[in-house]
């Protein structure tokens, strides 16, 4: 068992410069000039020089693109990119190929993950047989194989048959599963290109209309209330939305509904059409100002409880072609932080322990993780992330762990650097390397 | 100009001077049994067309070949393209051969913008022959050379663009440079195939034909595609042609000198009533013919670089 002592930090970015000493798995001791005391005897010291300790984050919403697609990401190089932006637990999407409808599936991708070791990588399971929509996957079999799925997500399609969403939240209340569902009403973005807009309209890209999300949160929101099921909206991208949840959450204060939201819908507009550059392509796509606006809000709020990153890498085929032929997504797993830094921190509408509850403590408290998103206190599992604020950096895609280099911020200088992140007292990740 | 992608971003001075320079062509031109301009010896030209369209084609390659350009077709169904080369391989094969300019005709919007992209570091020129729902250039500047014609200046004429402007790269086209060239354009359609903002493209937007009619200077019929009818967009072609057709007698409520135009090809009866078609005051040929003369025009700015004297 090593012993680390992580010198100078300061937890939630709160009050002066302390040390925190892990030993083992979990945090022994938090106090200031601990190299005097017990923590003599240390394995590795890191120096941290001020950093804000935050729980390590936790993100809902990964795609690992393994198994099938390992020219674009792989469970490794994922697991790579998430240590590097501060996390300890991905949760990785069902729309691999084959697709994540069953235990053989969800159980190679776990043992991949424990294998490289770098995050804890939890496999979402399909809703329905191949993510079609017609017929529920098994569910409880996935949920007692050994990769103990609890999130269930068609995402990349809605669930969007009302009979079946109904059935998917009333049967995964007997192992307290949760459906997680891309709201995309698909009679209503028939070759959707782009938000329903002036500038798509402009541009002659086929309009995703706002209300295509919003009448799917509403009616799941309603479906999960009447059956008593847990759900959780992927990727919420209009303030009509957060408007329905704002609703809903007044109305069921029970907390079976949650929601999360993308760095780049917190960021980025559908100006970003202009040059029909498809590393802006993502669905839901990216949307207006106001709607920028009222999804920071929410976040700040809590009407919406949480971000994930939707991580999205793809081949450079995938990408350097036209528009309408360009596969949506984006990556997210390196630039989370920054984005968040400078859309909610900077603007002061979370601060430190906001974007602890919002990236480490909510995720984990919807998926149901017990061993993440704990506080930073002696006697809890040793998953943190050191984050340098004032430290700036710039983009390129090309440096980034993943594959893929389709990352919108390219060339943006992002706040917020990892100095180190620790997986069960571990260091994964430190000065932009991650240990193995 | 650098490449031709859109009339959104071209100005006043250059559209101008390229109607100009079409004009110049034409009086050139005219009466010549010999209809060869050695301008363009020894430049290539590709049309690369992923969707039919034999009228915009052969314009373009006519007028490559009156300039003296070495014109050569692509079509997609004849080339690597189905068997899933993807366009930037196929547009940087096009520029190793050797193509001076490439005109493209694709289904996607902005195709045309991402072959500039990835053409611009070897110099080969671009030419937009339509993108998707986006815009089609050439189409635009020979509806407003055809209209100079008949109208003299286009400034404060009043333009109708009546029909699907939701699907029409030939509606946004012509939105753009209309306005720049100082005119005041009117949009009718039915609200469901008005697109979401199209009030802030500086147009007026109306769904009822017969009030305008008095109006204008000139009608722009935009064709109906067949696969909309069945979408949902209005309810039945009869009831689409009792609303928007341009029948003989809405042409009557047209001032005198008002004139028709469109793009083609022509839905006879429920677009355009056949008699309208054939009348005098429908420019339809004229269009066609100018067509190959804007195209010239845009091949000698784009290739050719300097300004053509009289
Ligand atoms: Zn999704």
């Amino acid at each position: 068992m090593s012993r680390v002592l992580l010198k100078d930090v300061r937890p939630y970015g709160v009050g002066d410069p302390v040390d925190v000493l892990v030993d083992g798995e979990v945090i022994a001791e938090i106090g200031p000039g601990l190299e005097l005391g017990p923590a003599a005897d240390v394995d590795e010291i890191v120096h941290a020089g001020g950093a804000v300790a935050l729980p390590g984050f936790v993100d809902l919403h990964t795609h690992l693109r393994e198994p099938g697609r390992e020219d674009a990401e792989t469970v490794e190089t994922g697991s790579t990119a998430a240590a590097l932006g501060g996390y300890t637990a991905v949760f990785a999407m069902a729309n691999t190929d084959p697709v994540a409808d069953n235990a053989v599936i969800v159980e190679h991708v776990w043992r991949r993950g424990r294998e490289v070791g770098l995050v804890d990588v939890h496999p979402v399971g399909a809703v329905t047989v191949g993510l079609k929509g017609e017929k529920l996957a098994e569910l409880g079999t996935m949920r007692r194989s050994a990769a103990e799925v609890r999130v269930f997500s068609d995402d990349g399609h809605c669930v969007h048959d009302p009979l079946i969403m109904r059935r998917a939240l009333e049967y995964t209340k007997s192992f307290g599963g949760v459906v997680a569902q891309h709201a995309e009403e698909p009679r209503l973005t028939v070759g959707a290109q782009a938000h329903e807009g002036a500038n798509a309209a402009r541009l002659g890209l086929a309009g995703w209309p706002a209300p295509a999300e919003e009448a799917i949160v509403a009616r799941d929101c309603l479906l999960a209330g009447h059956t008593g099921g847990t759900l959780h909206i992927c990727h919420v991208s209009t303030e009509g939305t957060a408007e329905i949840l704002r609703w809903w959450k007044s109305r069921e204060a029970d907390g079976r509904v949650s929601a999360e939201v993308t760095p780049h819908h917190l960021l980025l507009t559908d100006d970003r059409l202009e040059t029909y550059d498809p590393v802006n392509k993502v669905n839901p796509p990216l949307r207006t100002d106001a709607d920028v606006l009222a999804l920071r809000r929410a976040l700040a709020d809590g009407t919406v409880d949480c971000v994930a990153t939707d991580h999205a890498p793809h081949a450079a085929q995938d990408k350097d072609c036209e528009w309408s032929a360009a596969k949506p997504g984006m990556l997210g797993l390196q630039t989370a932080l920054g984005i968040v830094v400078q859309t909610m921190v900077r603007t002061g509408l979370l601060d430190w322990r906001g974007v602890a509850r919002v990236m480490s403590e909510r995720p984990a408290e919807i998926a149901g993780l017990t061993g993440q998103g704990r506080p930073v206190a002696a006697g809890e599992p040793a998953n943190l992330v050191l984050v340098d604020p004032d430290a700036e950096w710039t983009v390129r895609g090309a440096e980034l762990a993943s594959l893929g280099e389709n990352s919108p911020f390219e060339g943006m200088r992002l706040p917020g650097r990892v100095v180190a992140t620790l997986l069960r007292g571990k260091v994964t990740a430190h000065e932009g390397k991650v240990r193995r | 100009m650098r490449h031709l992608l859109s009339t959104e971003g071209l100005d006043a001075a250059t559209a101008t001077s390229v109607l100009d320079t079409a004009d110049t062509l034409k009086q050139t031109l005219l009466g010549r049994e010999v209809k060869k301009l050695p301008t363009l010896r020894g430049r290539t030209v590709v049309t690369l067309f992923y969707e039919n369209s034999t009228r915009t084609r052969v314009s373009f390659e006519i007028a490559g070949k009156w300039m003296s350009a070495d014109v050569i077709n692509v079509s997609a169904s004849s080339s690597s393209v189905n068997k899933g080369e993807s366009l930037r391989d196929t547009a940087l094969t096009l520029a190793a051969a050797g193509a001076d300019c490439v005109i493209i005709r694709h289904p996607a919007s902005g195709a045309a913008h991402r072959l500039a992209g990835w053409l611009d570091e070897v110099g080969t020129q671009v030419v937009n022959a339509g993108d998707g729902m986006h815009e089609h250039p050439t189409q635009a500047l020979l509806d407003a050379a055809t209209l100079r014609e008949r109208l003299g200046e286009l400034s404060g004429r009043r333009i109708a663009i009546v029909g699907d402007l939701l699907h029409s790269r030939v509606a946004r086209s012509n939105v753009h440079l209309l306005r720049t060239l100082g005119a005041e354009v009117v949009l009718v359609a039915p609200p469901t195939l008005v697109p979401a903002g199209a009030q802030q493209w500086g147009a007026e937007v109306r769904h009822e034909l017969d009030p305008e009619l008095p109006k204008l200077d000139a009608v722009m019929m935009l064709r109906v595609q067949a696969e909309r009818m069945h979408g949902g967009f209005f309810p039945s072609a009869r009831e689409y042609s009792i609303a928007y057709g341009l029948n003989e007698a809405r042409l009557g409520k047209l001032p005198e000198h008002a004139v028709v135009l469109h793009p083609g090809p022509m839905l006879r009866g429920m677009e355009i009533a056949p008699a309208v078609a054939d009348s005098p005051r429908a420019a339809i040929t004229q269009q066609v013919s100018n067509g190959v003369h804007v195209r010239m025009a845009v091949l000698y700015h784009l290739l050719a670089g300097e300004e053509i004297t009289a």
